[in-house]
């Protein structure tokens, strides 16, 4: 369920609930309702479903992600 | 005084009485569909037409109906797809396409600019292929009744050999080879009904395929099968090519060409490449001796994405795939059109 | 694609389950709530790559985390009811359309003469809205925490727009009252969770450490691709082999602890939480949303007096009410894979993808397939 893929926002118009972005997912643009992630700029990953980004997502903790698996030094990060 | 009650068609959409078998359904057929389709057959003008067969193998017929929407889209429209379609029927048969007949069904108030243009499109693609369209018809329906135009095109063409090519020739063992990469067709309608814009000049994969096969099965090459991929796609078109003996597939699903767009696509709206459709790429079933001299046949032929993209079997009756963990899963065949998902 | 194919790594796949292997040393079984995950480790085959001997086993259960499958079934019949009205059009995600009610699918009622308009985008259906000014548009509006936000904008926008025809028909249900119905039965075998990733994106984490700390166990919040997966079933592992019992994030880089505070306040701003049936489970208390009385005239319940709640022996109907508790599994049913099929399902689970024994059906593996069959 909720199903949902990470586009980067190429460009950026409107403002509150009509606050649209222009996002790549790799050769493909499409706009999205940005509205639900208004501090999101152009450059930053968005993840869509629906029609509506939903979340940032920190490329930082993606490559993060993959150091510990690429490790495999998965320490109990326990929140 | 009385006064006259034929329909006087000063406007440009087609009328009820286009259909009527009157004067303005002759004028239609003369002055907007056949001055397209210039062959000495359709100037008989009669009910249907004798034609010069000289048959040497079999005689190969096919028929197909064409309801597409939207009628224009990137890389064709309804009008090529109505003659490459069944011309690629007669090719998966091993057959020479020759002639075809077109059948018209029109709402009334459909465009007939429009018309023409497809009338135009058709023309040029028959004479693209080699093939003439030879006779046919033209119905109109009331307003709300059809969907502005849907087209059936028949066609016959002569076998090229005596060698069967069909499902019940597929062997244990047999390569299963794939033209090129998948669900270019389904992304270009996709794209413009979901407003995606494509990075690069994206189209469908619409083309007409009897020349490769021609070349093919001139080649000499043992060819047990051929099938073109429509609706429904590879999922679909491997599960209607099992036959009684219900012989398994394994596919491999790194070998399986799949461009960006169509990818990013599917990862959108939910799809899985397996069951997005095209309209110039087909299966080929050919013995594992020769799969590689026919992969090089079609790479020859300007096919670059060409793949042997899996093997037939007898360990069971299942069409699978080994994905990219080397799990072997069996492949899904949906009940219909895939459809965007938000699970 | 980018942030994806990474996660799909066929080298660090193996990596992280050789981890399993030699972390596993007895028997526990995971349940991941969410049924995209159901789909993806079924389709990928996961399950068949966790550790499976005498003394040491992962074995994944399939939550009822598949919105579209615990539609109630009165709630599929009124939505088909409104449908073969000629002023009406019904706007629903493709997901709905097969679902079976009692008598008809929505599929079925188009081809009886419905209007049926299958969304990707709720505010699709305002466009419907703007024009046909002399329908009533409805909008199915179903889903978990995920889906929430999207209609509760799309609602907002409806105002603003004073699209007076428009209204939306709500089924959506919650992920941790299910966790808790689920986890408090005596009877469950789970022994942690993988919670659902886009769920916890929107809602954070604050609700689910009350449920990890009352009936210990382990809750990780994990993504969809492959790696994802196994790296969730590996932290949980981890945990419950060396007796923790607490929420982990594996998803970080669609997680963080307190989500998103824009779509929770648009949510509440709409929706109250409800009492919900579950199909195939019954009515769960708090574990839905509804629209807020202040919100009346765009609610379809009320607009079109759609009775919400009417327990049903829907929950009785086969074995999916067990096997979305995790205590069955597809392969215990009779019916599975014989009379109950993806084109004729007689349950919940059989209906969509997403539901785990249409998975089962579709992706398991020809081995396991032939034994079921």
């Amino acid at each position: 369920m909720c199903l949902a893929i990470p586009g980067k926002i190429i460009e950026l118009n409107g403002e509150g609930l009509q606050r649209m972005g222009r996002l790549r997912f790799g050769p493909i643009t499409k706009d999205v309702n940005i509205c639900l992630v208004p501090d999101a700029q152009v450059g930053d990953y968005v993840l869509v479903h629906a029609g509506f980004a939903i979340h940032q997502i920190d490329k930082g903790e993606a490559l993060k992600t993959l150091d510990l698996m690429e490790n495999c030094e998965i320490k109990n990060e326990i929140s | 005084m009385l006064q006259c009650d034929l329909p006087h068609n000063e406007n440009d959409a087609v009328l009820l009485a286009h259909g009527g078998g009157g004067r303005l359904s002759h004028q239609l057929v003369e002055k907007i569909i056949k001055p397209h389709f210039k062959n000495s057959y359709l100037n008989d003008s009669h009910d249907g037409c004798s034609l010069p067969l000289n048959l040497i193998h079999n005689l190969a017929f096919s028929t197909d109906s064409y309801v597409i929407k939207p009628l224009y889209f990137p890389g064709g429209s309804i009008a090529e797809l109505a003659v490459y379609g069944t011309v690629n029927d007669l090719a998966m048969c091993g057959a020479e396409p020759q002639f075809l007949s077109c059948s018209f069904i029109l709402e009334e108030g459909f465009s007939l600019k429009t018309l023409e243009d497809l009338c135009q499109r058709m023309g040029r693609a028959a004479q693209e292929c080699g093939v003439q369209i030879v006779t046919g018809d033209t119905k109109v329906v009331e307003k709300g009744q059809g969907d502005e135009i849907f087209i059936n095109t028949a066609g016959i063409g002569q076998l090229l050999s005596r060698r069967k090519i069909c499902r019940s020739q597929i062997q244990n063992g047999d390569a299963i080879i794939l033209s090129g990469d998948l669900g270019r067709h389904s992304l270009a309608i996709m794209a413009q009904r979901q407003g995606l814009e494509l990075q690069s000049k994206f189209t469908s994969d619409l083309a007409p395929l009897h020349r490769t096969t021609n070349s093919l099965l001139k080649s000499g090459l043992n060819i047990n099968c051929l099938r073109d991929l429509t609706r429904g796609g590879l999922a679909s078109a491997l599960f209607e090519l099992q036959d009684e003996r219900c012989l398994g597939m394994t596919l491999e699903k790194n070998k399986i060409p799949v461009h960006e767009e169509v990818q990013s696509l599917c990862e959108i709206m939910g799809y899985d490449p397996m069951n997005l459709s095209n309209e110039g790429c087909f299966l080929m079933f050919v013995p594992s001796s020769d799969q590689e001299e026919t992969l090089a046949h079609l790479h020859h032929l300007n096919h670059r994405d060409a793949a042997i993209i899996g093997h037939v079997h007898c360990r069971n009756s299942y069409i699978s795939i080994k994905n990219e963990l080397d799990v072997e899963t069996l492949v899904d065949w949906p009940l219909g059109d895939p459809m965007p998902r938000i699970c | 694609m980018k942030l994806v194919d990474e996660f799909r790594n066929p080298i660090l796949a193996k990596k992280l389950l050789n981890k399993i292997h030699t972390s596993c040393t007895r028997h526990w079984k995971i349940m991941e709530v969410c049924g995209g995950q159901t789909n993806n480790i079924v389709r990928y085959g996961i399950d068949q790559l966790l550790p499976r001997t005498s003394v040491s086993s992962v074995e994944l259960l399939h939550g009822p985390g598949c919105p579209v499958c615990v539609t109630p079934i009165n709630m599929i019949d009124q939505i088909i009811e409104l449908s073969l009205q000629h002023d009406f059009i019904v706007c629903t995600y493709s997901d709905m359309l097969r679902v079976p009610g009692t008598h008809l699918d929505l599929n079925q009622s188009k081809a009886r003469g419905a209007q049926i308009y299958p969304l990707y985008s709720p505010l699709e259906s305002l466009q419907i809205a703007a024009e046909n000014p002399t329908k009533q548009i409805v909008l199915f509006a179903i889903g978990f925490e995920t889906t929430a936000p999207t209609h509760a904008v799309t609602l907002l926008e409806a105002h603003r727009r004073q699209l007076k025809n428009f209204s939306l028909l709500v089924s959506h249900v919650l992920v941790p009252p299910a966790l808790d119905f689920l986890s408090k039965n005596p009877n469950n075998r789970i022994d942690g969770f993988l919670a659902a990733g886009h769920v916890c994106a929107v809602q954070g984490l604050n609700e689910y450490h009350p449920l990890s700390q009352r009936y210990k166990k382990p809750i990780v919040a994990t993504g969809f691709e492959p790696l994802d997966l196994i790296q969730g079933i590996l932290l949980c592992l981890l945990q419950l082999e060396s007796g923790a019992f607490q929420v982990e994030n594996q998803y970080r880089r669609a997680i963080n602890e307190d989500g998103n505070h824009i779509a929770q306040r648009l949510v509440r701003t709409v929706f109250t939480v409800s009492s919900q049936e579950w199909r195939g489970l019954g009515v769960i208390p708090d574990s839905g949303l509804s629209l807020r009385p202040e919100w009346a005239e765009y609610d379809a319940i009320r607009k079109f007096q759609i009775t919400k709640v009417i327990p049903s022996s829907s929950a009785l109907e086969c074995l999916s009410g067990l096997i979305m508790q995790g205590l069955r599994k597809p392969m215990d049913c009779p019916h599975f894979g014989k009379t109950c099929t993806p084109s004729n399902p007689r349950g919940a689970t059989m209906v969509t993808s997403e539901g785990s024994c249409a998975a089962y059906f579709k992706f398991r593996s020809p081995g396991v397939q032939n034994a079921s069959m």
